[in-house]
C-alpha cells in the first residue's frame, strides 16, 4: 500500500524525470545511503571488509563501466581485465613517481589514462561490431598483460615482477598497505562507488546516454537523424575505461596491495565483469550492483551456509560453490533472460498495484 | 550564391504562402557499380510546400530520399541547399543543417521509451560538454528541462501523451509510425523527408496520419518531401509531384498536371500495345 504512484502529483519536469519518481523508492535509496555511510562502518571488520564488502565495491565500479560500454552502448568488449591492469599500474607509477600527490587524485589519474587507453582500443569498433569487436578487444587483454609483465619499466625493475602499493594516507587514515584499516578501505572504495554510480547515471540519462543507445538499439538510423558514431563510441569506451581503470587502481592499491599483471588481471576478470554485466542486467545502474552482488557475495554466503551452519568439509562445499552458482545463472538466465534488474523491474510493477491487480 | 530561379514564390488556393527553392537537386545520378538507381534527374523544394516523391517499386524514390539525407552520395549532379552547393558530408553533418526523416522500415530506438526516442531527436539543441552532464550540473539540467518542454508539445501536437514513458517495443505499428514522426520533429527541421509514411496502416489510421502531415506543414510551415504509393493520398496532400520510374523522372508538376500526363498513366496504369 505505499509503493505507489498515486497522489504523488509532478509539477514540474525536472520532478518528473528524476530518477527515483516513487516517495518510496527515494526514501528506501536515502536509507540505503545512511546505512553505507554510518551503519556499516560501525560494524565491519576486516573479515567482512576484505572477503565480500570491499571486492563487491570493487567489482561493481567495474560492472557499471562495462555496462555503460556493453549495456548503453551496445559495443562488446573482453578487455576489462587488461583495463584494470592499465588503472592498477597507471595508480602504481604514479604512486612511486609522485609520493606526495594524495592517493584520491592517484587513482583518479588512473582512471584518465585508462579512459586514454580504452579510446585507442576502442578506435576498431568504428569499423566493426559485435563478436567481430569482442575479438579485437581481446587483443588488448593480451597485448597488455604482455606488456606490464614482460617491460620492465611498468614495475619499476622490481626483481619478482610484482607491484606492491605502498602505504597512503587520506585525512591521517593509511587506506593503502598493511596498516590501512578496515573502515578506511570501505571508506574510500565507498565514496569511490557512490561518486560512480552517480556519475554513470548523469551521463546515462542525459543526451549523450541517450546517444549511446541510439547508437546501440540502430546504429545507421541513428547516423541519420543526427548522432556522430565516432563521438559517441569513442565518448561510451572513455567513460567506460574510466570507470574500469579507476575499479582496477582500487583493487590493486588498497584490496590487494601487491599484484602481478597475469595473475590479478587475466582474462578471467574480464569474464567476471561481463557476467557481472549480464546476469545483472544490461542497460541499466541497479544491474551492475545486482551483478556483482550475484557473483562476489553469493559464493560467499554459500561457503558460509555450507562450512559454518551446515558444517560440511570446506573442499567439498568449495566445488559445490561452484556448482551451484553456475546453476543459480542458468536458472537466472532462463528465467529473466535481461538480468536481475528486469526481474526487479517486474517486482516493482506488481507492487504498484498489489495487493489488488484490477 | 549560386544561381537559382530565384522567384518569391506563390500562394495556394486553401491559402498557404509557398516560398523559395529550399534545395535543388541538379542532374543526380546515383549507380550502386553496374545499376543506375537515379538517372539524371533534377527537381527543386520549395519553402513550405509538400513535395510527394511517387513511382513504381524500384523506381528510385527512397535512392532520392537517401540522396537528400546525405546517407548516399551520388557519383554526378549536385544538392543546392539554401543557395549553396553541398559538399560531400556525413549523414549526421546534414542532419545537423536541418534535414530529419523517417524511415519505410520503423527505425525507432527499441530499447528506449518514446520520450527519450523523442529527446534524442533534439540532440542538436543540447549543447552542454561531457564534464556538465557527468555532473548534471549547469547547462545540462538546464538544458535538459527546457528541451523536455519542447518535446512535451510535439507529444502535445501528435496525441501521444498516454504513452510517453512506454518502451518503444511495446506499441503498436500505427504508433510506432506517429513516434518516428515526433522524433523527427523534435529536431525542428527545415525540411522534413516522410519515407512511406502511410505504409501498411488501415484507413483510420492513414487519415490521422495526413492530418498530422498537413498540421505540421500548417503550424511550422515545415517544408516536407514525402514517398507514398497510396494515390489518393498523394494527390490531396502535395502541392507538386515528382513521378519517377526505373530512375528516371518522367512528370513533375501539381497533382493535377501529373495526372494528365500520358507518361505516368502509361507507367501506372500500363498501355495496351495495339
Amino acid at each position: 500500500m505505499l509503493y505507489r504512484e498515486a497522489g504523488d502529483f509532478k509539477t514540474s519536469y525536472v520532478a518528473d524525470s528524476q530518477t527515483f519518481p516513487i516517495k518510496f523508492d527515494r526514501f528506501g535509496y536515502y536509507a540505503i545511503l545512511a546505512i553505507a555511510f554510518l551503519g556499516i562502518p560501525l560494524v565491519i571488520n576486516d573479515y567482512w571488509a576484505n572477503s565480500i564488502v570491499v571486492p563487491f565495491l570493487i567489482y561493481t565500479i567495474a560492472a557499471l563501466g562495462l555496462n555503460i560500454l556493453i549495456g548503453y552502448c551496445g559495443q562488446l568488449s573482453l578487455g576489462t581485465g587488461a583495463f584494470m591492469a592499465v588503472g592498477a599500474y597507471g595508480s602504481y607509477k604514479l604512486m612511486t613517481a609522485f609520493p606526495e600527490l594524495n592517493i584520491i587524485f592517484v587513482i583518479i589519474a588512473a582512471g584518465v589514462i585508462t579512459a586514454g587507453v580504452g579510446v585507442l582500443f576502442g578506435l576498431p569498433s568504428l569499423r566493426i561490431k559485435g563478436f567481430y569487436l569482442a575479438v579485437a578487444t581481446l587483443a588488448a587483454q593480451f597485448f597488455l598483460i604482455w606488456l606490464f609483465t614482460r617491460q620492465a619499466w611498468f614495475y619499476n625493475y622490481s626483481p619478482t615482477g610484482m607491484i606492491s602499493a605502498p602505504t597512503r594516507e587520506v585525512f591521517g587514515f593509511p587506506v593503502t598497505g598493511p596498516r590501512a584499516s578496515a573502515v578506511s578501505m570501505y571508506m574510500i572504495c565507498l565514496c569511490f562507488l557512490v561518486a560512480s554510480a552517480w556519475l554513470a547515471r548523469n551521463l546515462t540519462r542525459g543526451t549523450l546516454g541517450r546517444q549511446w543507445m541510439a547508437i546501440r538499439d540502430m546504429d545507421i538510423a541513428a547516423e541519420i537523424i543526427g548522432v556522430n558514431p565516432l563521438m559517441a563510441k569513442l565518448t561510451a569506451f572513455a567513460v567506460s575505461s574510466f570507470l574500469i581503470g579507476i575499479s582496477g587502481a582500487l583493487l590493486f592499491t588498497v584490496y590487494l596491495g601487491a599484484a602481478e599483471a597475469g595473475e590479478a588481471f587475466g582474462i578471467d576478470k574480464s569474464f567476471l565483469v561481463l557476467f557481472m554485466v549480464i546476469i545483472g542486467g544490461l542497460g541499466s545502474i541497479f544491474g551492475a550492483f545486482a551483478g556483482a552482488a550475484f557473483l562476489i557475495v553469493g559464493p560467499v554466503m554459500l561457503k558460509l551456509l555450507l562450512v559454518n551452519t551446515l558444517g560440511w568439509p570446506t573442499d567439498l562445499a568449495a566445488h559445490l560453490e561452484i556448482m551451484i552458482i553456475g546453476a543459480l545463472i542458468l536458472v537466472f538466465l532462463i528465467v529473466e533472460p535481461h538480468g536481475i534488474a528486469a526481474l526487479w523491474r517486474t517486482i516493482k510493477e506488481k507492487l504498484r498495484l498489489w495487493p489488488f491487480p484490477y | 550564391m549560386l544561381d537559382t530561379q530565384s522567384d518569391e514564390g506563390y500562394i495556394t488556393a486553401d491559402g498557404r504562402k509557398i516560398g523559395g527553392v529550399a534545395m535543388e537537386m541538379r542532374n543526380i545520378t546515383l549507380r550502386f557499380g553496374g545499376v543506375v538507381a537515379i538517372k539524371d534527374i533534377s527537381f527543386d523544394i520549395r519553402w513550405g510546400e509538400i513535395r510527394a516523391i511517387i513511382g513504381p517499386n524500384g523506381a528510385g524514390k527512397s535512392s532520392m530520399l537517401n540522396v537528400i539525407s546525405g546517407f548516399y552520395h551520388p557519383q554526378e549532379g549536385e544538392v543546392i541547399y539554401k543557395g549553396y552547393k553541398r559538399p560531400k558530408m556525413k549523414p549526421y553533418q546534414v542532419a545537423r543543417q536541418g534535414i530529419a526523416r523517417t524511415f519505410q522500415n520503423i527505425a525507432l530506438f527499441e530499447g528506449m521509451s518514446v520520450l527519450d526516442n523523442i529527446m534524442t531527436g533534439r540532440m542538436h539543441h543540447m549543447k552542454a560538454n561531457m564534464l556538465q552532464q557527468a555532473l548534471w550540473w549547469g547547462r545540462a539540467s538546464r538544458e535538459e528541462d527546457e528541451n523536455r518542454e519542447q518535446v512535451e508539445k510535439i507529444i502535445d501536437f501528435l496525441e501521444i501523451q498516454h504513452i510517453r514513458k512506454t518502451p518503444v517495443a511495446r506499441l503498436p505499428y500505427g504508433l510506432k509510425k506517429r513516434v518516428e514522426l515526433a522524433r523527427a520533429l523534435a529536431a525542428e527541421p527545415s525540411i522534413l523527408l516522410l519515407d512511406e509514411p502511410m505504409a501498411g496502416m488501415n484507413v483510420e489510421e492513414k487519415e490521422d496520419m495526413c492530418r498530422f502531415i498537413l498540421d505540421v506543414n500548417d503550424e511550422f510551415g515545415t517544408t516536407t518531401v514525402l514517398i507514398e504509393h497510396d494515390m489518393g493520398v498523394v494527390m490531396d496532400l502535395s502541392d507538386r509531384v515528382v513521378v519517377m520510374d526505373y530512375g528516371k523522372k518522367i512528370g513533375d508538376g501539381t497533382p493535377d498536371e501529373v495526372r494528365g500526363n500520358e507518361d505516368v498513366i502509361r507507367a501506372y496504369l500500363g498501355v495496351s500495345h495495339d
